[in-house]
């Protein structure tokens, strides 16, 4: 059964299926990057005061790659999708906004 | 009963895995489990943020992190996340055994990665003596190292019994959702060890 069906999927359908691999393996190769680029900034040594923010923006967009392109929010139909994990992002943020200023104040 | 047909050419929907009401509501349901999972995850982080410099004269995270491993665990998780969206590359394009098979890649990743995870802390306990016991330091790495560590496991063995529990059925309406919604999960494991290697190695090495 598998063998005769993919040959005859809409091949438009198709077609679109491959165009979103190819952005999601770029958005992987940028991922990469990414990594690469955080563990070069703690190598080289940078002052820490300028080391942090970065390595949290490379971490926030690498998550944004997995989320939009890799958990396809990005898609319709998503919005639903994106109430909830922004809910959670946002009391995740309160969470440890909680737990450093009472630690460091 | 129709949520059970096989998907063949005529009847395969875009997506599969939103095709039913039931993949539908797990669909949402899981994103809302996710959510909670972040606050979960946001917790444990807020702990070892609060307590990763009381290593009460243990050995602090410089001294412990050696980033060539952190390095290769992010390479494997990262690639295993890869892996798994060729697999849903395939279940849209219903071709079960290519996908099945994607799926077996990512396994073995994922156990690459746990296989690291162990080797790593039986290090610290044998050359160092660091435990969950040894200082509140300790207690939070292995919360939320293990927490997380644990979640991979899991997933893995979900995995392994999807794969087997639907090995003869093929892909249909019924068990689309189900491999959908691993795979986001496994995506949003990664999520959480981008920000591990960030703010536990990254920034404990940085200081």
């Amino acid at each position: 059964m598998t063998e005769n069906t993919g040959s005859k999927l809409d091949s438009f359908q198709k077609k679109k299926n491959k165009e979103e691999m190819q952005q999601q393996l770029i958005s992987f190769a940028l991922m990469i990057v990414f990594t690469i680029l955080a563990f070069v900034v703690v190598i080289t040594g940078m002052d820490k005061m300028i080391a942090i923010p970065i390595l949290i923006t490379l971490a926030v967009v690498q998550v944004g790659f997995q989320f939009y392109y890799f958990m396809h929010m990005k898609h319709e139909g998503h919005e639903m999708a994106a109430v909830m994990i922004y809910g959670g992002v946002w009391a995740a943020l309160l969470t440890l906004a909680g737990l450093t200023v009472i630690t460091w104040w | 009963m129709s949520h059970d047909h096989s998907l063949n050419p005529e009847t395969m929907p875009h997506d599969p895995e939103k095709a039913t009401l039931e993949g539908k509501n797990k669909f949402i349901g899981f994103w809302f489990f996710l959510g909670g999972e972040t606050v979960l995850f946001a917790s444990l982080f807020g702990t070892y943020l609060a307590l990763h410099n009381s290593t009460a004269g243990g050995p602090s995270g410089q001294d412990l992190f050696g980033l060539e491993l952190v390095f290769v665990m992010t390479v494997l998780l990262l690639t295993s996340s890869l892996t798994s969206v060729y697999a849903i590359y395939h279940m849209k394009n219903n071709d079960f055994k290519k996908m099945a098979l994607w799926f077996v890649i990512t396994i073995i990743l994922g156990f690459g990665f746990v296989g690291c995870e162990i080797y790593e802390f039986t290090h610290y306990i044998t050359e160092y003596g660091f435990s969950f016991r040894s200082s509140a330091f300790g207690s939070a790495f292995y919360a939320l190292l293990g927490f997380h560590g644990g979640h991979v496991t899991f997933g893995l063995f979900w995995a392994i019994v999807l794969l087997i529990r639907n090995a003869k059925r093929g892909l249909n309406l019924y068990n689309a959702p189900k491999f959908y919604i691993w795979s986001l999960y496994w995506h949003f494991i990664d999520v959480v060890w981008v920000f591990i290697f960030t703010v536990v190695y990254l920034m404990g090495k940085v200081g």
